[in-house]
């Protein structure tokens, strides 16, 4: 099981900084369009990722968060500014950036587990069925759900569509997976738990993550570099370095400052550390 | 602020339980009930019953034949070789108009999804043509396509595209926008994206407007044999009860009733539930 995967990056571990990056957003301004008004979600938001990297966007709602990643994925067009992925500009969706959806009607209910997994593969004609099927399975063992295989998604529970979803996105080997809030609908012992093992899957896989959340706890775990946004619109307000925290960390003194100063970030509340009585969370859910 | 609770905290070593079993059957009438074809039978039944008794009651047999008699009648019919033949005749046509129209419809409604023009087509279409009973375009059907099978293709047609092209499409915009944007993710688009996807996740709607569109081509096909049925020379199930009434055979009046409302419940039993089992039911779409 520990074999490295082909299409995968087999390591990071000496990454030069002055390679390109490979997912590069470069002063993106994002709108929506509604039947009155046009309503901007990002102004002239840059960052980069690099492979192997769990990148991770945070922010109250509002901040653009969602709507970063769907440009990332190709379902909004940029209105200024571009997105590159190794250098070549996005147009439009693709299977080299599958997506994990927060909702669990993200599964397809007329296709099994497996098959599920295996239909980016065939549709999108990377792998003749008998690979795909092995692929799928393989992808299926890694998430744990090999033995249901055979089950249609109705029969699963919220966190074990979550893993066939996380499966269906790695058995692509996108060049990078994208993800919003994926874990937002699960119950907090089951978000933790997949927050382990997704951990545990990219220790294995080394996949490169882009990672929507607006849950602190979550964006220290997760991720290994934090972009802050600010709301309305979306502006970048800091990068946060979190690689050093796991589950491990959660409730450290250290952990908790880091929240304290994302928090104050966010939330613009001068240099002094936000009184921890005075915490109103209302976007940002703190507490699992 | 903090209060001692006054109860005690313990904890309990759980032993596999055994003194209760964890799975019990059923008692056999309460199985047999579950089962939705004999509760129906049981219906049925009860209204042959009814009809006998009522048939007696009444001692006419021109005007209620009795379900005993119908039952002959309808064996005579079967056994004679005529009632099949004549339900061939008018399947052959049902079927016809009724696939013609499923294909029309599922153009419509493809257009319709992907384009602006094409939504607006069968938003005006549908509003125009639903409300208009089929059978009224019958004497304009004989006009362009004179006495035959064509007409009544035509009618049928038009019974079956719009019931199933204002379900088909009522179901597409059912379908979630993230199941959408998955498929679009792994790269479908335009009639590849509405097969993958829409059709799968639209199909309780789709199968209630093949449903429906079925029982308006059956009634639409009827009505236009009674009329006009031995226009090809040789006439469907429609004409045999017409032809019959005429002769004042009512026994086989009802007999060729009787197998429009058996065919009705076999194709409602048989093939759509039989359809919603494997499909919708087993996917947890419906219930």
């Amino acid at each position: 099981m520990n074999a490295p995967l082909p299409g995968h990056a087999a390591s990071t571990q000496s990454r030069n900084p002055q390679a390109a990056p490979l997912l590069a957003v470069d002063h993106l301004s994002l709108e929506y369009r509604s039947a009155q008004h046009v309503v901007r979600a990002t102004h002239q938001v840059s960052f980069e990722v690099d492979q192997a990297d769990r990148f991770v966007l945070l922010g109250p709602s509002g901040c653009g968060k969602s709507s970063l990643l769907k440009a990332v994925a190709g379902f909004l067009a940029p209105q200024e500014g571009q997105i590159l992925l190794q250098g070549v500009p996005v147009r439009g969706p693709g299977p080299d950036r599958i997506v994990v959806f927060q909702e669990f009607d993200q599964l397809p209910p007329w296709k099994t587990v497996k098959q599920n997994v295996m239909f980016p593969l065939l549709v999108s004609g990377q792998l003749p069925r008998k690979e795909a099927e092995q692929r799928a399975l393989h992808y299926l063992d890694k998430v744990g759900l090999a033995a249901f295989a055979d089950a249609y998604p109705h029969t699963l529970s919220g966190g074990m569509k979550a893993r066939v979803a996380i499966a269906r996105a790695l058995a692509t080997q996108p060049k990078i997976l994208l993800m919003d809030e994926p874990f937002a609908a699960l119950d907090a012992l089951t978000r933790r738990k997949m927050q382990e093992e997704l951990l545990l899957l990219w220790e294995e896989v080394r996949f490169t993550l882009l990672f929507v959340t607006h849950s602190i706890e979550e964006a220290l775990v997760v991720g290994n570099r934090i972009l802050l946004l600010s709301p309305h619109p979306g502006r970048v307000r800091a990068e946060v370095h979190s690689h050093q925290y796991d589950q491990g960390s959660l409730g450290g003194a250290e952990f908790q400052a880091s929240a304290r100063r994302i928090h104050r970030l966010l939330f613009d509340e001068g240099d002094s550390p936000a009184p921890v009585t005075e915490l109103g969370f209302n976007d940002i859910r703190i507490a699992y | 602020m903090t209060t001692t609770p006054v109860r005690q905290e313990f904890e309990h070593v759980l032993q596999p339980l055994q003194s209760v079993p964890l799975e019990r059957r059923l008692p056999l009438t309460q199985r047999l009930w579950q089962h939705g074809w004999l509760r129906k039978a049981l219906i049925l039944a009860v209204l042959a019953v009814l009809w006998e008794a009522l048939a007696r009651y009444t001692d006419n047999d021109l005007l209620l034949p009795s379900f005993l008699q119908t039952a002959s009648a309808f064996l005579d019919g079967m056994l004679s070789g005529e009632l099949p033949a004549k339900v061939a005749v008018s399947m052959v046509v049902l079927l016809k108009g009724y696939v013609i129209g499923i294909v029309l419809a599922f153009a419509l409604t493809s257009l319709a999804v992907s384009t602006q023009l094409g939504r607006d087509l069968l938003g005006s279409l549908t509003s125009m043509f639903n409300p208009l009973p089929a059978i009224a375009l019958l004497p304009l059907a004989l006009l362009w396509f004179g006495l035959g099978d064509n007409s009544l293709i035509f009618v049928l047609v038009h019974s079956v595209l719009w019931a199933l092209a204002l379900n088909t499409y009522a179901g597409f915009l059912g379908v979630s926008e993230t199941l959408r944007m998955a498929g679009r993710n792994y790269g479908l688009r335009g009639l590849r994206l509405v097969l993958h996807i829409l059709v799968p996740a639209a199909l309780p709607s789709i199968l209630s407007g093949l449903k429906i569109g079925w029982a308006f081509a059956w009634r639409t096909l009827i009505a236009a044999e009674l009329v006009f049925g031995a226009s090809s020379g040789k006439g469907g199930l429609g004409w045999y009860i017409f032809q019959n009434r005429n002769e004042l055979y009512t026994d086989k009046v009802f007999a060729g009733l009787a197998v429009v409302i058996l065919i009705g419940l076999l194709v409602e039993g048989l093939v759509f539930n039989t359809l919603e089992r494997l499909t919708v039911r087993r996917w947890g779409m419906q219930r």
